[in-house]
């Protein structure tokens, strides 16, 4: 009985070798059907995309590929292509220094250069606190160095400058103990004291002694990209402060101060940032005292940073309003007072939470730039549409300029945006 | 031993003199001692200001007054929604910009949030294609200055574009499109204009009805659904009942709406609308460019709704259809609503950059033409903003509104 069981019974001792999958669920065709062509309405969106694709390419490949990069005129270009579809890519080889410095005169060039590699090394440790802590001194420095670099003049304007900080520092941390407001207060009064009825005389008095000067170039000069970086930097940096303040000042529990900040934030919200332009081309003059006469980019960077301020204001106090209630409270048990409890728990966390909706103001703040030139100055934008387009050998190549700036702005402000992904995937402490 | 005795109490106590040092020491005065100074501070500070600016006027020998309003403005305008003509008063060609600005804003948030909703939701397609253009799009529109936009479509509009005369003769190199109704020139885009002949009064007001009437029926959908959960089909009937009625009506009366077509005559095309190509550069240029942030709103709230209701939801039954209107978008509208109010306020801001192409708007013709010929630029910039923020104020508070609608309701 049992040998005829063992007989019928089958046991598989070794495993089939596994079989490959069908063909229509591996490779390129498993992939075109599961993300391509999975149900009819996807079919037809594909094939409708595919064609846009093909028609956009089609437009713009012998446009770019077949393009011009030799010739001094846009006639040049056009005997050069002899009829055929191409770019006159030859303008940007040739006003590439126009572009990008504007009217700064050539033999100043590597003043700029400097000014600009100096930026990227005073920024490193900001971006990157991997870095030596140390590298933090230089990012102290480099905004007096710029301004000595890029305006010229005697360098003890930029060394006085920087003196009049430190004798704020010191201010500040003589009276830091007593009271933390206070001592700001005083610092910031020292600086401008120090500023106003010293740093004058001792500039003279200096540059006497020792020139130690750089040819002076006035604002007219500084155009083209450069100045789109100026006004950025200076407007997202000057404004970081100032933002914070007003939005502690809109969270404070003082009626009259908390007023005030509400109707200046709202205010400058509800405008456009060309209105403050104008404001800052023909109106500021009239509000400051006779007779002083602000340089232009100054009176930009100043609206700019009012404008900027209040739009990081309203992100810091997101990033104030997200905190659990528990962390001011916080504060409070531990016995801190306001500025203490804000400086060490409050603000670096807020600050924390606000990073992408700040570093999505910088973003637009640097391409809002480009609205000077609306107020005929000429930055990147208003050279082109300026003395570029205006000019008898480049009279109609618009596609190639204004291509041109979008890349690079597109360049910018992408490598700005990934940055503060990755910063945020840095910062993240919660454990998920 | 003194030492571990208790602390006075915070109020402090009623028989402890005020003196002035408390202003600072003590914190129930201090917020108001900072407050004063702050006060004082800036009223010194805004009349510094005054103050100089009275001085510098004098100096110039200026004055702030409002009278060069009812001058008149000995301008042209192209582009404009109520006659006018260079004759009128500075006042209404700044009336004639305002509607201007209105107008582009308008357009530019319905054309913005149909790409915007567009993008963000192709963007979560399945279908690869599909999505990478649109995150290519939406990269690209972010991360370019809105203003170049506008200029390189303004450069389309007025240099791609084939002149009017292009289109005349026997060997036109250009034509028109959808059956010889609409010409591209670099002049603007001609349209056909309506014409409304008599009769036409009750049909705009039967289109007016159904439309009354969609809202009406689609509420006492939802009502018989929540109360007895029979199920209409909504979308046809709505669609029925947009269309049916006005056309009954418009053949009814014997067609009373006709269409003025545009015409090649002389030089230039005549009749039907001219629409500028610089108020269609603004347009376009601010719809494609705040529909890319648009459609990061969009795509972030979608993806806040949690997968769990997409599945509690199939679980019970639902059509994806379904699934989507009745469980999804209205959790996800409370998280798209408020940023796009933004990107609305900030698409209005933004197209004051038409001063940029010479569309004249607001900042066209009160802070641009206005301004130069008159040089009162304090008075002109001052209206200005004052307009905007009214603008402004008045959009936060409409779609505030709306947001309360939407808006969770919690205990």
């Amino acid at each position: 009985m049992s040998d005829t069981h063992a007989s019928a019974a089958f046991v598989r001792t070794e495993e089939i070798p596994p079989s490959p999958p069908p063909v229509s669920e591996v490779g390129i065709v498993n992939w075109l059907r599961s993300n391509l062509f999975y149900s009819i309405p996807s079919s037809i969106l594909t094939l409708l995309t595919a064609a846009f694709i093909y028609w956009l390419s089609s437009i713009l490949m012998p446009w770019m590929f077949n393009g011009v990069w030799d010739a001094n005129s846009i006639r040049d270009c056009r005997e050069i292509l002899d009829g055929a579809i191409g770019g006159c890519f030859a303008v940007i080889a040739e006003r590439w220094p126009q572009l990008i410095f504007g009217n700064y005169p050539n033999e100043e060039y590597w003043r700029a250069v400097l000014a600009f590699v100096g930026l990227f090394v005073a920024l490193a440790p900001v971006l990157f606190f991997k870095l030596p802590r140390k590298m933090l001194w230089f990012t102290g420095l480099f905004p007096f160095i710029a301004y000595w670099l890029i305006w010229g003049g005697s360098a003890w304007v930029s060394v006085m400058a920087l003196v009049g900080v430190v004798v704020g520092y010191v201010a500040f941390k003589a009276l830091e103990e007593r009271s933390f407001f206070g001592a700001i207060v005083a610092a910031l009064f020292a600086t401008l004291l120090f500023w106003i009825f010293i740093s004058p005389l001792a500039v003279n008095a200096l540059s006497s002694v020792v020139a130690l000067s750089l040819p002076q170039v006035e604002s007219r000069f500084i155009g083209g990209f450069m100045i789109n970086f100026i006004l950025g930097t200076s407007g997202i940096a000057l404004s970081l402060p100032l933002g914070i303040a007003l939005a502690l000042g809109r969270q404070s529990n003082l009626p009259i101060i908390k007023g005030v900040c509400v109707v200046f934030i709202e205010f400058i919200r509800g405008v456009p940032l060309i209105t403050l332009l104008f404001v800052a081309s023909v109106m500021l003059a009239y509000f400051l005292p006779p007779g002083t006469s602000f340089d232009l980019v100054l009176r930009v960077i100043i609206m700019i940073t009012l404008f900027a301020s209040a739009y990081i204001a309203e992100a810091i106090r997101g990033g104030l309003a997200a905190l659990p209630r528990g962390q001011y409270e916080a504060g409070d048990s531990l016995g801190l007072d306001y500025w203490q409890s804000m400086r060490l728990i409050i603000l670096p966390q807020a600050l924390k939470i606000s990073i992408p909706s700040i570093v999505n103001i910088a973003i637009g703040l640097f391409k809002d730039t480009t609205l000077v030139s609306i107020i005929s100055m000429f930055d990147m934008l208003g050279m082109i549409q300026g003395p570029i387009l205006s000019s008898t050998e480049w009279f109609g190549v618009y596609w190639e300029l204004l291509g041109f700036a979008g890349v690079l702005f597109f360049v910018f402000c992408y490598g700005i945006s990934q940055y503060s992904q990755w910063l945020e995937r840095q910062l993240a402490t919660e454990h998920r | 031993m003194t030492t571990f005795s208790d602390p006075p109490p915070a109020s402090g106590p009623p028989n402890q003199p005020f003196n002035l040092g408390m202003l600072i020491n003590d914190t129930r005065y201090r917020g108001y001692t900072f407050q004063f100074i702050a006060l004082i501070a800036l009223i010194f500070f805004f009349g510094w200001l005054v103050s100089n600016a009275i001085y510098n006027l004098a100096a110039l020998g200026q004055d702030i007054n409002f009278s060069f309003l009812g001058q008149p403005a000995s301008y042209e305008i192209d582009q404009t929604l109520i006659p006018y003509t260079s004759t009128d008063t500075h006042m209404r060609a700044a009336f004639v910009g305002l509607l201007n600005t209105l107008l582009v804003a308008f357009l530019g948030c319905i054309t913005a949030t149909i790409f915007g909703v567009l993008a963000g939701v192709l963007r979560l397609s399945k279908n690869w294609l599909v999505a990478k253009v649109m995150s290519v799009y939406v990269e690209i529109f972010r991360n370019i200055p809105v203003l170049i936009w506008i200029v390189i479509i303004s450069a389309v509009m007025s240099q791609a574009l084939p002149q009017p005369r292009a289109f005349r003769g026997e060997d036109a190199t250009a034509t028109m499109v959808l059956w010889d109704s609409v010409a591209f020139t670099n002049r603007g885009v001609y349209i056909p204009a309506p014409v409304w002949n008599p009769g036409s009064g009750i049909v705009v007001a039967v289109f007016v009805l159904s439309i009354i009437g969609i809202f009406v029926f689609r509420r006492y959908a939802k009502n018989l659904l929540f109360n007895t959960g029979k199920l209409l089909p909504v979308g046809r009937i709505s669609l029925a009942i947009f269309f049916v009625p006005t056309l009954l009506a418009f053949f009814v009366m014997g067609r009373p709406i006709g269409l003025d077509y545009p015409e090649l005559g002389g030089f230039n095309f005549r009749g039907g609308i001219n629409i500028r190509g610089t108020l269609i550069a603004l347009w376009f240029a601010l719809a494609l460019y705040t529909g890319a942030f648009i459609a990061e709103n969009v795509r972030a709230g979608i993806l806040a709704v949690s997968k769990g209701q997409t599945e509690a939801a199939a679980a019970l039954g639902m059509r994806p259809n379904r699934i989507m209107s009745l469980i999804i978008l209205p959790q996800a509208l409370r998280v798209i609503i408020p940023p796009v109010i933004s990107q609305y306020l900030n698409l209005t801001k933004n197209s004051s950059l038409a001063a940029a192409i010479g569309y004249m708007d607001l900042t066209g013709t009160l802070g641009g033409v206005t301004l130069n010929q008159t040089g009162r630029s304090f008075e002109c910039v001052l209206l200005l903003m004052l307009f905007y923020l009214l603008i402004s104020l008045s959009i936060s508070a409409l779609m505030n509104l709306y947001n309360n609608a939407v808006k969770l309701k919690e205990r």
